[in-house]
């Protein structure tokens, strides 16, 4: 096809269009959903609403022992518990989860 | 001549997913075909029953990877309607952007997967390269690459800003263009030579099996459920593309004159979007029953719920495009094909079995 033979020509000598990923990352966009945090600790009141609203289950706040738990490989990243939040204490990060050896949960602690 | 019984699937090389198809052969053409389908199911239609209503949303987003968007668009228009509330006019705007994007590149996926499955490999590497652009733009809008998570009961999540739409326009203008550079392909002689002929359906077919989507669209049959004038198609000036080779050359170019389509309706809704509100709220549970049709990139997509006034729904039916087109790939395929062609015609109905068995 001709048309299409200036093109492959055109690739085989120009750079290529992907990156070397490991040594080469892509700047996050700043509105990508890649992970929750609990960054504000300290104004969190326990009401469940976060818990209650995760449809992946990955939320557990547990008033008693004032720990919030989460699991980052349940969490699917739709940013619901930060919508639902009174206080504000949920923030999204841009970066996405790290791969990991082992599922572990993060837990948050109010001190 | 003795017929011969050939397994085709599930695991093959022209599948992203398993399905099997048990080919009547004789000599080398298929007289015969029956498909086996139940590798994936996943019971979402009963962890609809379970799960909350809100909650569906994201549920409803992962019966299918590539055409989501439009599944929670039918959910939530379904939830929407039981309720007795109407979303805002520009969310309702967002909902057509984003469902025409995810047309856009679910049709140039499939036109890099046409490639690879007649050989063309650098025309796939390049089709996805341009792909990509537009993945980052919806990466940008919604937040997510994949599963955009854009719908809610009442609204949409995020609104576009005017920065977000410069960048939209300056995507669309970018893709118009490449594709262009690339259309010879219509034309190219072994894609001709590969797709024109083969996997023919006829209008009456296509009509009697119920073919739905491009399928349909190739056959000459005018059936788009965008006619329907769900969100706001009822306010953009559209026309179903319709072709009346009724081959696999044909849902080609249904699928190339969509794309361009799409493009045209994107740049009409930026223009004509409204501002204000993106979203109702609103406390009234679901009460009834009603059925939802939209037009995801492969097909008619049919919702049916049935709420009983309580935060669960009580029944959520689902039928997706791939599932009504099965049937007429069987019609095409036993039209005594060539063995070497069966990946083409299934191909050509673009398959996606994971939300055919939800």
């Amino acid at each position: 096809m001709p048309g299409m033979i200036s093109l492959i020509l055109r690739n085989l000598f120009s750079k290529p269009v992907t990156r070397r990923y490991p040594f080469e990352k892509r700047a996050p966009f700043p509105t990508a959903r890649g992970q929750i945090v609990f960054a504000r600790m300290k104004d969190c009141v326990f009401c469940g609403l976060c818990m209650r609203n995760c449809p992946a289950n990955a939320i557990k706040v547990d008033k008693a022992s004032k720990t919030n738990t989460l699991e980052p490989f349940r969490c699917i990243q739709c940013v619901m518990c930060v919508e639902v939040c009174p206080k504000k204490v949920i923030d999204v990060l841009p970066d996405y989860t790290k791969p990991e050896y082992e599922k572990t949960e993060i837990k948050f602690v109010q001190k | 001549m003795a017929k011969t019984v050939l397994t085709f699937g599930p695991q093959h090389v022209v599948f992203p997913e398993p399905i099997q198809f048990k080919l009547k052969v004789e000599d080398e053409f298929v007289v015969g075909a029956e498909p086996v389908i139940g590798y994936v199911h996943r019971g979402i239609e009963k962890a609809f029953e379970l799960n909350e209503l809100k909650k569906n949303i994201f549920l409803a987003e992962r019966i299918c990877g590539i055409c989501q968007s439009p599944h929670s668009t039918a959910y939530v228009l379904g939830v929407e309607r039981l309720m007795g509330i109407d979303a805002p006019a520009r969310a309702r705007y967002i909902r057509v952007i984003i469902n025409e994007m995810n047309r856009l590149h679910s049709h140039m996926l499939w036109f890099g997967l046409l490639g690879d499955a007649i050989g063309f490999e650098s025309y796939f590497m390049q089709v996805w390269n341009y792909r990509e652009k537009l993945m980052d733009v919806l990466e940008k809008i919604t937040g997510n690459r994949v599963t955009y998570s854009m719908n809610a009961i009442g609204g949409v999540r995020r609104d576009i800003s005017d920065e977000l739409q410069k960048e939209i326009n300056r995507v669309l203008d970018f893709l118009e263009e490449a594709l262009k550079s690339v259309d010879g392909v219509l034309r190219d002689y072994t894609m001709v030579k590969r797709t024109k002929g083969v996997g023919v359906l006829t209008e009456k077919e296509a009509k009697r099996d119920g073919a739905v989507g491009p399928t349909a669209r190739a056959s000459n049959v005018p059936y788009d459920m965008r006619m329907l004038g769900y969100d706001a198609y009822c306010d953009l000036e559209f026309k179903p593309v319709v072709v009346d080779t009724c081959d696999s050359y044909g849902r080609a170019v249904v699928r190339w004159k969509e794309m361009f389509q799409s493009i045209e309706l994107i740049r009409e809704c930026l223009s004509k979007m409204p501002p204000g509100d993106i979203m109702t709220k609103s406390n009234a549970l679901p009460k009834g029953e009603c059925v939802i049709r939209v037009e995801p990139p492969r097909g008619e997509l049919f919702y049916y719920l049935k709420g009983n006034g309580t935060k669960n729904l009580e029944r959520v039916k689902v039928r997706t495009p791939t599932f009504a087109n099965i049937w007429p790939t069987i019609t095409m395929l036993t039209k005594g094909c060539e063995f070497a062609n069966v990946p083409v015609i299934v191909l050509s109905i673009d398959p996606c079995i994971s939300c055919t068995e939800r």
